[in-house]
């Protein structure tokens, strides 16, 4: 099964370093990480997207925590979420076919954010599978160049997000002394 | 307080409690050194950087303190890096300092420069490198606090050159801030209870004590559990001293050389109450034949070894100081007479195949081991190697102190023995400390003989010396055609070289020099080398095969004549 956990960190130099190393040492197989600012200053947010047994899932997440730098930890593959990810993707485009793609991203309700002599570039975010769908129709037009994100996930408002519906917004929030693993993981 | 860099980590070290570090002084580290003589702190000139490591974990596993290790950049850095991983595997807790090339050439491939963060990364519990000297009092705070809580480990600091010279105004945090950096503390009432349920309706339970119990320094809680509940209890190799060895609900070690009875013990169970182990591979075998028919609870105060190895069937995620003593009351005295007597047959079975049992006038190991015991009362600290002779130690020494053993167990370190018995001894002053090493493995750290004579630590020193990397020849002997490639050793004359340091030493080719050499070792006020020529093709029995369960034993063979079995 496809997991997807939240981790928020300490924004220090090398903290990326720890997660990723961390994963190739317990040889965990990880699909898309994503990390940027979340909404504490000098808290780091990371989207991590892979494919596993639970008891392998359940093992990352219990490593990941014992990461000095790593403050919260939280698997939300069984919540409700909203999920996003943003691709950019240039593809050919001749005279005669521009118009079929503009159309194609019209109807995905892409942008395109880059028109030159010989190609579009195109904006899209959604969910992956979305994201996934324009790629296989633009595919056959020359697909040339392609950055996706992976996978940016938030609980939605009034779900048990597990932090007992504090959220995640504020200083206090930030847990204190809570064992972390005990209420969040099924043993 | 106006300080350096340097002196603020003396001064920090000094309010640790720090009183012995162990280390190599080179380019990078000399403002530390030019500092460190104005601080009631005594360096330990190791004579290389990875013995450092060793004694510094040593000590801590001795002491219960933390250990302190300093290195210098570069090769100073990475030879650390073997002891450190050492000390990881075995959760010691242990502080190392390394020098890094100034910060405005980090990065360049400065001389003696190398990523040691990066390199330590996966096997410290935590490591830092520091800039800034105004970060040095909270990153010393935070490092010991890291290294010697929950479950304990080694955390290093990297401190480059210009940092250690700045002048900061110096102030010591009373407290850490560690948003990240959680202690169990989770109400566990519920699961101590159904653990005692579950203890308590067992008819055949058996407790696995681990290193935890002597992390936790819960040894008497442990006694007082079992025996309230007459429950057998099973050590793993670094569990061995959290029960005395001669109590008799004490089992041994189990596993792949473990006691018989212990492992058959472990066989038959309903229930297995597992206490600061983490189900190694050499204690369990395959995980789904380990203990098949019991139910097993978990207690460990890190939350990712419940289920790592061994599915857990309750846990109990907490400190033992706090487990135990909610647990005990609750567990109530059983008649488990029927369940003692079993395992009493095991260990009958166990002592008619013992070798000691048999007439021989061979030199063997077990026989050498079994005289140490004798002759330092079970209350020496016993420091051993790895590999054959780790396991003649573990299994001919009766344990009967706490701290009693100090050995590799998760990485397997050879060389191990004689740096970290030098950090035991820096600890413990008073006690008599042993190495126990085999011929291979004490070569491979050798050197620090100059330490012992430098230091004047009287050290007793066991080679027990075959000629073979012991534990590898047997392997080869039982599982690649008795083909000895690559493990036939050769070796200086041990006697001689200690001699050569300064350090007494003595060649026992005969049975009947065993027990005078020891008197000798034991009633002298110095360091003594005891080079024991052994019976070169001797093996550890019994053995579990790799991929066997533990219960299927290669047994000794009946016979044993000029050590060759028939």
């Amino acid at each position: 099964m496809k997991h997807t956990l939240v981790a928020l960190m300490e924004d220090k130099p090398g903290v990326l370093n720890r997660v990723s190393s961390l994963f190739h040492r317990r040889n965990y197989n990880i699909e898309s990480l994503t990390v940027g600012h979340s909404e504490v200053p000098g808290i780091s947010r990371m989207t991590i997207v892979l494919e596993g047994e639970d008891r392998i899932v359940e093992q990352v997440v219990k490593q990941l925590s014992k990461l000095i730098n790593v403050t919260h930890v939280l698997d939300v593959s069984d919540k409700p979420t909203v999920v996003r990810e943003l691709a950019l993707i240039k593809v050919r485009a001749a005279s005669r076919t521009r118009s079929e793609i503009a159309e194609l991203a019209r109807i995905f309700r892409a942008r395109i954010v880059d028109v030159g002599a010989t190609s579009l570039t195109i904006e899209i975010t959604g969910p992956e599978e979305r994201v996934d769908s324009l790629v296989g129709l633009l595919r056959p037009f020359g697909i040339e160049e392609m950055a996706r994100t992976g996978r940016v996930a938030m609980v939605r408002s009034g779900e048990d997000d597990g932090n007992n519906g504090k959220g995640y917004s504020s200083q206090t929030a930030m847990p204190q002394s809570v064992p972390l693993m005990a209420q969040e993981v099924p043993m | 307080m106006r300080l350096t860099g340097a002196q603020a980590v003396w001064e920090s070290l000094v309010r640790e409690g720090v009183e012995t570090i162990f280390g190599v002084p080179g380019g990078a580290v000399l403002p530390l050194y030019h500092a460190l003589a104005d601080y009631p702190i005594h360096h330990v000139l190791v004579r290389h950087e990875q013995a450092a490591a060793h004694a510094a974990d040593g000590y801590a596993r001795a002491t219960g303190k933390v250990g302190v290790c300093i290195a210098t950049s570069g090769p100073g850095a990475t030879n650390l890096v073997t002891g450190l991983a050492t000390a990881y595997m075995d959760s010691s807790p242990v502080v190392a300092f390394t020098g890094q090339v100034p910060s405005p050439v980090i990065g360049t491939d400065a001389f003696q420069e190398v990523h040691v963060t990066g390199i330590t990364l996966p096997i410290t519990k935590h490591n830092y490198l520091v800039t800034h000297a105004q970060e040095l009092p909270t990153v010393i705070k935070e490092a010991f606090y890291i290294a010697r809580t929950g479950r304990p480990g080694p955390v290093l600091i990297d401190i480059s050159k210009d940092a250690q010279i700045a002048e900061i105004e110096y102030a010591y945090p009373d407290e850490v801030h560690l948003p990240g950096y959680r202690l169990p503390q989770g109400d566990f009432s519920s699961q101590v209870q159904e653990a005692a349920q579950m203890l308590n309706e067992a008819r055949r339970p058996v407790i696995i004590a681990g290193h935890g119990v002597i992390l936790s320094g819960t040894e008497d809680q442990l006694v007082e559990l079992a025996e309230k509940g007459h429950i057998p209890v099973v050590a793993t190799l670094l569990g061995i001293g959290a029960m005395p060895d001669e109590h008799p609900l004490c089992l041994g070690m189990g596993g792949m050389h473990g006691q018989g009875h212990a492992n058959m013990a472990l066989a038959e169970a309903d229930l297995v109450l597992s206490l600061g182990s983490r189900f190694d591979d050499r204690f369990t075998g395959p995980p789904h034949t380990f203990a098949p028919l019991a139910r097993i609870i978990h207690v460990d105060v890190d939350p990712a070894e419940i289920g790592k190895n061994v599915p857990a069937d309750l846990a109990v995620i907490g400190d033992l100081k706090d487990v135990l003593p909610a647990l005990t009351p609750l567990v109530e005295a059983r008649d488990r007479s029927a369940w003692l007597a079993r395992i009493r047959e095991w260990r009958e079975e166990s002592a008619q195949l013992d070798i000691l049992a048999q007439e021989t006038d061979d030199l063997i190991p077990q026989y050498v081991v079994r005289q140490i015991w004798h002759a330092t009362q079970g209350n020496a600290i016993m420091v051993s190697d790895v590999g054959q002779n780790q396991m003649w130690e573990a299994q001919y020494y009766v344990h009967r102190r706490r701290r009693g053993l100090i050995s590799s167990g998760g990485l397997g370190t050879m060389g191990f023995a004689l740096p970290a018995a030098i950090g035991a001894q820096m600890g413990l002053r008073d006690e008599q400390v042993w190495v126990i090493a085999g011929d291979g493995g004490f070569q491979m750290t050798i050197q620090e003989l100059a330490t012992i004579a430098q230091e004047q630590i009287p050290l007793k020193i066991a080679i027990l010396n075959n000629g073979y990397l012991g534990m590898v020849r047997q392997w080869q002997e039982f599982f690649f055609e008795r083909r000895y490639s690559g493990s036939r050793l050769s070796g200086p004359d041990f006697a001689q070289v200690a001699r050569a340091y300064g350090i007494p030493g003595l060649t026992i080719r005969e049975k009947s020099e065993v027990v005078p050499a020891i008197t000798q070792a034991v009633t002298s006020d110095g360091p003594m080398l005891l080079d024991f020529h052994i019976v070169p093709e001797e093996n550890v029995y019994p053995m579990v095969a790799p991929g066997s369960a533990i219960y299927n034993m290669i047994r000794r063979p009946k016979t044993v004549q000029n050590g060759e079995e028939e």
